[in-house]
Formats: C-alpha cells, structure tokens, sequence
C-alpha cells in the first residue's frame, strides 16, 4: 500500500501578526515573523522555571533568492540562536518561518511552508533545500570520517545511495571548492584550518540547497585565508543563486559580502536595511555606535568614538523600554517606559527607535 | 627622542620536534622604544607570540633560543639616570632576575580572558597576587627608604587590596569595590580582559605586551580597552608590545609595526609607511585582502593565493615567494633577501629592493 503522502501548506489559524506577508513576492524564499526562542531558567529540585532568556525575542526579517543577509550583534545578541531557531535546531517559542520549498511540493511549483508547523517528515525533506557552515572548522568536522564520507553523508541520508555516482558528485563538489580530488579519502586533521573550512563548504553544497545559514564561517581564518573564502562564497553563490544568512560579528566583513543587514541586541532586531543605506546612513543608535567602534585599518583615520556605557543588557532581566536605553547617548523618557515598536520607515529600512525619524546619526 | 627599552638582536628560536627541526623565529631584529606601541602583525604561526614569549624567558619546551641576544634597558626607578643592559637570552628562566622582570617590570595580557585568569581564585586575590610578588612599597612623605629593604619587601595583604581596588577603578570597571570579590566567571568577557589589564598594570612595568588581547572580545568592548590602554600609556609612560593579526587595531594603536611572516621579520616602518608605502609584496598584499568598513565597491577581495607553507619544508631563497605576486624566477626561490634598511627608518627583507 502506498504511504498517503502529506499534503504541505500554511495554516489558515495563524494569529494575525504572524501571517506571511512578503513570502508571496516571487524572490522572496524566506520569511521570518515574529520569532521568538526563550531558555528557561531552573531552578531547585522541582527545576520551577524562575525566568527565560529572552534569546530571540520578536524578530522578523525576509531574505531573497540569491541575496546575503548579514546579522551582526554582539556575543550572546542572538544572532545564532536566531539563525538555528529557523532551521528548527531549537524549537521556537513562538513565531514562524515561511519557506518556498520545492521538496514538498506535489507539483512543479513550489510550494510556501511554515518552518515551525512541520512534521519530522516534512523537516527532513525540507533541509535538503537548507544547510549550514559552521564557525569552528576543527569541530565541525568529524575527525574518524574522510572527507569523501564527511561530503557524501548527507546525500546518503537523504536516499542518494549509488557510491559511484556520490563518488563524482563529491570530486565535483571537492574541485569547486578548490580542493584536489586526492584528498579524497584523507581525514580532517591533515588540512589547515582554510581547507577545512572549504570541505565544510562542500558539504553544506551537497545536495544542492536554496539557502545556506553561515554561522561566523570567516571568523576563525587568518586574513589571507579569510578573503580566499569570501571570495568562494561570493562565487558560490553568483553560480548556484544561493541565499545566504550570513551570521557574523567583524562588520567588515559584513559589509562586504552582505546585500542587506540586519544589526541584533539583546534577541531583538535594532536595524535592517540595505548594507549600503545602514553603513553609510544607519537609522539606529547602536548600529551608529557599533559602526563608530570599528578599529579602521588606516593610521590617518581619527577615531570619533561613541562609547557605550556599561554593559550588554541581560537577556534574561532586560531592562525596560528599549533594550538599548542604558547605553544609548540619546535616550529620552518615553525610551525608558514603552518599547519602540519595529517598523519601515523607508522602503526596506526597518528600525525600532522611538526617535528615528528625527535623529541624524553618522555612518563611516 | 628614541630610547630602547628593549633591543632584539638577530634573534633565533628553534623547536626540536621528532618530524623535524621548526625553525619558529629567524633572525629577528628590532627595538622596542619607552613609551612607544610598537605593533606585530602575521598570521598565525608567523612567530608572533614566540617573540613576545621569548622576551620574557617563557619560551615552552622544547624550544629554544639557539642565537641572538634580547638587551633590555633597565632603570632603577629609585635612580633613573643609571642605565644597567641585561641580556634576557643569558638569564636562567628560573632564576630570581627573570621573575622580577616578568610579570613585574614587564607585564602581559593573554588573548583569552577566560583561560588566562585562574577560576578558583577572586578578581582582588589575583592582583594581589602580581602585586606581593613584585610591587615595593610605594614611598611616603619623601623619605628615602632604604634601598636594601625595599627591595625585597613585599606589600602587605592589605595594601595589595587596596591597590587592588584602585587598579580596577583605574581600568574602568563599575563598582570596583564589589567587583574585587568577584570570580572570574562572574565577569563577562571584557571585564576580564580590565581584571588582566589591572593584573599586568599593578606593578607598575615599563613595558607591556599585550598577545591578541582584544581577539576575544566583541567590537565595543574591543574599542574600550584599546581606548584603556592608551589612556594608560599616556598616563604611565609605557612602552607597548601589541601583538595581533587585526590590521584595523594594529593602525589604531602602533607607532611602529613589524610584519612578520614564517618566523622572519619582512617589513618594518612606522605604521604610517607600512598602510600607505608598504614595500614588502607580502604587506601589500595583506592590506589588499582585507575588507574595508565604509568602501562601496564590492569587487572581490585580493587574496594572497596558495597557504602558508609547512614549517618543515620551509621554501628556498625568500620564504614568501611561492605565494608572491611579484616572484622573480631564478632569484626568489634561490637568494635569501637580506634585512636592509632602504629607507630612514624603513627595514625590508626583499630582493626587489636588492641589486642581485
């Protein structure tokens, strides 16, 4: 008897706020609204939850075909947990995630699913269409594998078992990469961090995914070996018309490979806009003060510092109002009692600042 | 006007492994002048940190200095205008000189905050600790204290708590007096990087050297401890060892720089020359790989084709020139270029700038 196959489709109960609004573009192929993830804090014998980290806490943001997004932030802004929320590493607390996926549609149009809703089958089929690079490239990769089964194990899991024809699809992917077809059966530990960081590249590219989340994938590199990656990940991606999430915290970097840019504090989205617009004309206060932190590599430049006061608030005490008022230079009253609400101000310019259609910050 | 504290000359260290000899430093030369940063940038496994190690006597096994001298300027604070060179190579790394200078005349910050700090002890037991072994008491009312005693006198528990305290209220941390009873892992990462700040600055040392001291840490927290330190050089006439492969960090803080690439020293200028005269193909080319903040252009990055070679097989003549755009065949795989000075001030080690 042939298994009933699952029909895949938004649900029409959604709340309000969490309907899908952008996904319907045609280049859209994710949207995220509303994500939440908390951790909850246990505590004594009975392990009563006492509180939560507000890891992820309402964000929302789309990303289109062929287009990096960047997210930047400081350590423990959510950036991370964000990105793996998505691809339901974590599951959320609430929220959803839209995504255009071609492997559960019944025909040849593809069909827009909520992340959050799916069930262990359909999660499995849907993250062929999405994978993940990793920061670490020594632990990412398992060191009793060659790279010949690192590459091929997630064709193997997903029902792609002739070796022969795995075997071409690795040297090919190996050769893309730029990694020799030889090394196909060493193992992790006889590569340098850069090439390892290229098979974990390989891997993420295996079976042939829309998106691909890149947590910190630079971050571990020397310079030399970092723009070699950059360079193979903006080249990726013109061939395969990859969508990258781009997780990263050198804004540089950023800038660089980013089209657009959202900047995170404490779980929650301070900005997005195009990176250009938010680097040269950021509509937020911290991503004014974080742009102005960034050290310059040029001896003539004079550092115009904002400093920030104290430190990164507490995800799991925030502080109230905007997030961001203890250490904002313009904070005024309303700051401290009601949080800003997240809106566009220009087209694709989203900001939560109660004051910014009135301030004029500076870019670099 | 230029005063050595520290003068490195022609500097070899060697690592004696089973697969071979690792020859980490070679021939390294160059000062380190009082009260002046002098940056050091490569890649890893350039040396970097080698150097600074070998500094301070702290080179782990099996390495060893096999050659070259490390001359460091020492001034009594009792009586500066007498200068006494000691060379730091002789010294037994166990021995009672070499302690007082590490850690005590010449302080240094670790890359990471949250190994370097010992997790079983407080903020405050931690400095004290830097400070009984090397801070004397500090004079008061003028009375000239007798030399003998002072020297081998340490401070008391007391004293080096309050000395505690008003170092992290020096480095900028809140609530100092709360924060001394603190545990490592009750700070965050950049407070502990200001508690290892304050360890290495609570005696006082003429010079610091700071290994990679803001890798760790997050963009904001990153500008407040280089704003911290260069406050606190100016305050305390301090010369400054600032090791990093951050090229952005490197223009902020260096007067000086030294590029170093596969345990030798290729270029040296102040860090003016090095951003916008660079000489060395290997300087050019790391300053062109890097992603600048503010550029529009988005072309691809330069990047310097191939990897860093195996330190076992090191490559003949120049070390750089399987990996150099601008490689002369026939004389960069076969001549060693030599360490000259072209310029006032500008130290090169590369055959374009040699008649051969």
């Amino acid at each position: 008897m042939a298994k009933k196959e699952t029909v895949y489709s938004v649900r029409d109960d959604i709340e309000e706020h969490l309907k899908p609004e952008r996904i319907k573009e045609s280049d859209v192929v994710l949207e995220v609204k509303g994500l939440t993830k908390f951790f909850p804090i246990k505590k004594g014998f009975m392990q009563r939850v006492v509180g939560n980290v507000r890891a992820v806490d309402d964000v929302s943001f789309y990303v289109r075909e062929g287009e990096t997004l960047g997210l930047v932030g400081e350590s423990g802004c959510g950036k991370t947990t964000a990105s793996r929320t998505v691809i339901r590493l974590y599951d959320a607390t609430a929220g959803a995630a839209y995504f255009k996926s071609s492997s559960l549609s019944t025909t040849d149009e593809p069909v827009i699913v909520n992340l959050m809703d799916l069930d262990q089958e359909g999660l499995k089929k849907v993250r062929k269409e999405m994978s993940m690079i990793f920061q670490d490239p020594i632990n990412s990769l398992n060191p009793r594998m060659s790279i010949y089964d690192i590459v091929a194990e997630p064709m193997i899991i997903h029902g792609q078992v002739d070796s022969k024809k795995n075997e071409q699809t690795v040297i090919s992917l190996l050769d893309r990469v730029g990694l020799r077809a030889s090394y196909l059966r060493r193992y992790p530990h006889e590569f340098s961090g850069g090439q390892r960081q290229r098979i974990g590249i390989a891997r993420a590219l295996a079976l042939n995914p829309k998106i691909i989340f890149c947590d910190e994938p630079v971050s571990a590199l020397d310079v030399s070996i970092q723009a070699q990656t950059l360079n193979l990940l903006k080249d990726l991606q013109a061939d395969f018309n990859l969508s990258y999430v781009f997780v990263a915290h050198d804004l540089s970097v950023v800038q660089h490979i980013s089209d657009r840019v959202a900047v995170m504090y404490v779980g929650k989205v301070a900005e997005i806009a195009e990176s250009d617009v938010l680097f040269n004309n950021p509509l937020h206060p911290y991503t004014e003060a974080l742009l102005s932190s960034v050290p310059k590599p040029d001896p003539k430049y004079e550092s115009k510092r904002i400093h920030m006061q104290g430190d990164v608030a507490d995800p799991s005490n925030p502080p109230s109002g905007c997030y961001f008022h203890p250490r904002c230079q313009y904070a005024e009253e309303i700051c401290r009692t009601t949080a800003p609400e997240y809106r566009e101000i220009k087209p694709g310019h989203f900001v939560s600042c109660h004051r910014a259609e009135e301030l004029e910050l500076k870019g670099v | 006007m230029k005063q050595p504290l520290v003068e490195i000359k022609d500097l070899n260290v060697h690592f004696e492994v089973r697969d071979g000899t690792v020859k980490a430093i070679q021939g390294a030369s160059f000062d380190i002048i009082r009260g002046q940063t002098t940056g050091i940038i490569g890649e890893s496994g350039c040396g970097k940190s080698i150097t600074a190690k070998a500094i301070m006597q702290m080179i782990p096994r099996p390495g060893k200095i096999v050659k070259g001298e490390i001359l460091y300027h020492f001034r009594d604070k009792l009586n500066p205008s007498q200068e006494e060179i000691i060379n730091i190579t002789e010294l037994d790394p166990d021995g009672t000189r070499i302690r007082k200078i590490r850690g005590g005349e010449i302080g240094m910050i670790f890359q990471e905050p949250m190994s370097s700090l010992t997790p079983v002890y407080t903020a405050g037991y931690q400095i004290g600790e830097a400070l009984n072994l090397h801070r004397l008491v500090p004079q008061k009312v003028g009375d000239q204290m007798d030399t003998a005693i002072m020297e081998y006198r340490n401070v008391t528990k007391q004293e080096a708590r309050e000395i505690a305290i008003d170092m992290l209220q020096k480095v900028g941390l809140p609530k100092p007096h709360e924060r001394v009873d603190s545990y490592p892992h009750q700070l965050s990462g950049g407070q502990r990087q200001r508690v290892m700040i304050a360890i290495a600055l609570s005696c006082d040392p003429v010079m610091l050297i700071a290994d990679e001291p803001t890798t760790a840490l997050d963009v904001s927290i990153e500008a407040q401890i280089l704003d911290l330190m260069r406050d606190l050089q100016e305050r305390e006439d301090m010369a400054i060892m600032f090791i990093t492969h951050n090229l952005g960090v490197v223009a902020e803080m260096a007067e000086d720089i030294i590029v170093m690439y596969m345990g030798k020293q290729v270029e040296r200028a102040s860090s003016l020359k090095v951003f916008y005269e660079a000489k060395h193909p290997y300087t050019r080319a790391l300053l062109e790989s890097i992603p600048h903040v503010g550029k529009r252009d988005r072309a691809r990055l330069a990047s310097i084709k191939g990897m860093v070679p195996s330190p076992f097989e090191l490559p003949s003549g120049c070390v750089f020139h399987t990996r150099c755009p601008s490689f002369m065949p026939g004389k960069c795989d076969v001549i060693e270029p030599t360490w000259q000075e072209i310029e006032e001030d500008h130290w090169v080690s590369c055959l374009l700038y040699e008649e051969v």
